[in-house]
């Protein structure tokens, strides 16, 4: 029995089949997987996950892709949950743990998005993989279609970092560079959808591929021992992930997976350098999303026009969370402290998760002994140029091969 | 005249025109010449309170209208206008 029923107008209910598209035709709105749950109630339990691979895919009944079709992997997800007591102790919370997501194949959360996506549009009989990505996602569909034997087209923008270029080019996609913005090329895709027989994972497989990000939530409960923590801060570019947490938690719930039934606190992060869902939360109409033009070194999440900021409002305001957002400062401090403190190197955008994370704490948004859980989506690798200033490296001394010269310079 | 891009799911109502051309001196006046060409347009682009829906992004000559005036932004002759599903990207 196939367990995936078809696909739901999140806004006006309107119902489609299984197909490659995002859109409402009725009302513009975004396309949800509808799973048979009555039937998936029967089997899924904890035992079951727990048999299963150390990957996503021990959730696989929670996935979109059903039961006979061949996955494409690379062991993503089950990445470690750190228990992070230096860095709590700096920031007074005594049950911080850290899911590093950055411990993924092409270390970042993507690839959790990318196996599913990739795994549904094989099965559908697409040729080609494609994606609208701000690096991290280009890097996954990059690998991922090279482990499948399919083609690749990702589009980038022209001024990406360096690193995550290279790190995409090794797989050999078709690479393209688009002169502007995350928001021009995802507009560009956008458009370029109606006319390729293409897969693009963030646009017309995209109710597919989001189902990936419940895998995050899925693990850090079962790492906390099959129950939910007190409060997530999770990184925000499109919404799209942070929606999905939601989703995840009321699965993990009505499936009787976890012990309790109390929903937490889903908080997002922002750069003040690119924080539309952040400026709509703190104004009177949290709702109401105005694009700007993205301008922080957090580039990972530097999305203008957030398709899915209104949601990330609603539930930051459901579930007693909120969003939040730190300065360029803020985010390197934190990349430092995370490091100093815990031993994770993780990109900007973890440095935004783990900024927000410092500034809420610091301003008294726990007592401390709550479970706070921050999803590290990303490797410090993809973005090392933004430390490799004057102190960039550290306490750096050099000397001469010479135990003179190194008493001379290094302070015991 | 000032020329729409129709995406793909709003293509029945343009008869599956990919391009229409209508006259208006700015946006919301060239949304309503759209509808009243093609009736239903407006509906789907505007919201109860006349503004632009949350899931449609248009764009004049490629920039987000929502960054500049919004549905009074000046169009002319030779304008492109294109109407895109917001949903997408991340």
């Amino acid at each position: 029995m196939p367990k995936l029923l078809g696909l739901r107008c999140r806004e006006c209910g309107a119902e489609y089949p299984l197909q490659a598209t995002h859109v409402c035709e009725m009302c513009f709105g975004p396309l949800d997987a509808v799973y048979d749950y009555a039937s998936l109630k029967k089997v899924v339990t904890r035992e079951r996950i727990e048999s299963g691979p150390k990957s996503i895919w021990r959730y696989r009944d929670l996935l979109p892709v059903e039961e006979s079709t061949p996955v494409v992997t690379l062991g993503e997800g089950f990445t470690p949950l750190v228990k992070a007591d230096r860095l709590g102790h700096q920031l007074g919370l005594r049950n911080l743990y850290l899911k590093n997501d950055s411990m993924n194949p092409t270390n970042s959360f993507k690839d959790r998005v990318v196996s599913v996506a990739i795994s549904w549009a094989r099965s559908q009989g697409f040729e080609t993989m494609a994606c609208a990505s701000t690096g991290n996602l280009a890097n996954a569909v990059a690998a991922y279609s090279a482990r499948a034997g399919l083609e690749c087209f990702v589009f980038i923008p022209v001024d990406l970092e360096p690193q995550k270029v290279v790190s995409i080019g090794v797989f050999d996609p078709n690479l393209v560079a688009v002169r502007g913005t995350y928001d021009d090329v995802n507009r560009l895709c956008s458009q370029l959808v109606e006319s390729t027989p293409w897969a693009f994972c963030n646009i017309n497989i995209r109710p597919f591929y989001a189902e990936g990000s419940k895998t995050l939530t899925f693990e850090t409960a079962e790492q906390l021992g099959w129950k939910l923590p007190d409060e997530i801060i999770i990184p925000v570019a499109s919404g799209c992930q942070f929606v999905r947490h939601r989703q995840a938690v009321r699965e993990l719930i009505d499936f009787g997976l976890v012990r309790g039934d109390s929903v937490p606190a889903l908080t997002g992060a922002q750069a003040l350098g690119c924080s539309p869902v952040y400026n709509a939360f703190k104004s009177d109409e949290p709702e109401k999303v105005m694009p700007v033009k993205p301008n922080t070194i957090a580039r990972s999440i530097a999305i203008g026009n957030p398709s899915d900021g209104i949601y990330v409002n609603r539930i930051a305001l459901e579930t007693g969370g909120v969003v939040e957002a730190v300065t360029e400062e803020e985010i390197v401090d934190a990349m430092r402290l995370l490091a100093r403190t815990e031993g994770i190197f993780t990109e900007t955008a973890g440095g935004v998760t783990i900024g927000v994370l410092t500034k809420l704490a610091r301003a008294g948004r726990w007592r401390g002994d709550e479970t706070v859980v921050a999803y590290v989506t990303g490797h410090g690798l993809k973005t090392a140029d933004v430390l490799a200033s004057a102190n960039g490296h550290g306490r750096r001394v050099e000397i001469d091969p010479t135990l003179k010269s190194f008493r001379e310079k290094v302070n015991l | 005249m000032p020329r729409f891009r129709i995406p793909g799911p709003l293509r029945r109502l343009s008869n599956g025109e990919i391009t229409v051309e209508v006259g208006g001196a700015d946006l919301g006046s060239a949304i309503v010449a759209l509808d009243e060409r093609y009736p239903g347009f407006r509906d789907r682009l505007l919201d109860d309170k006349g503004d632009l829906r949350q899931f449609v992004n248009v764009y004049l000559n490629d920039e987000d209208v929502r960054l500049g005036s919004g549905l009074s932004e000046k169009v002319k002759e030779g304008d492109e206008i294109s109407i895109v599903p917001a949903v997408a990207g991340g």
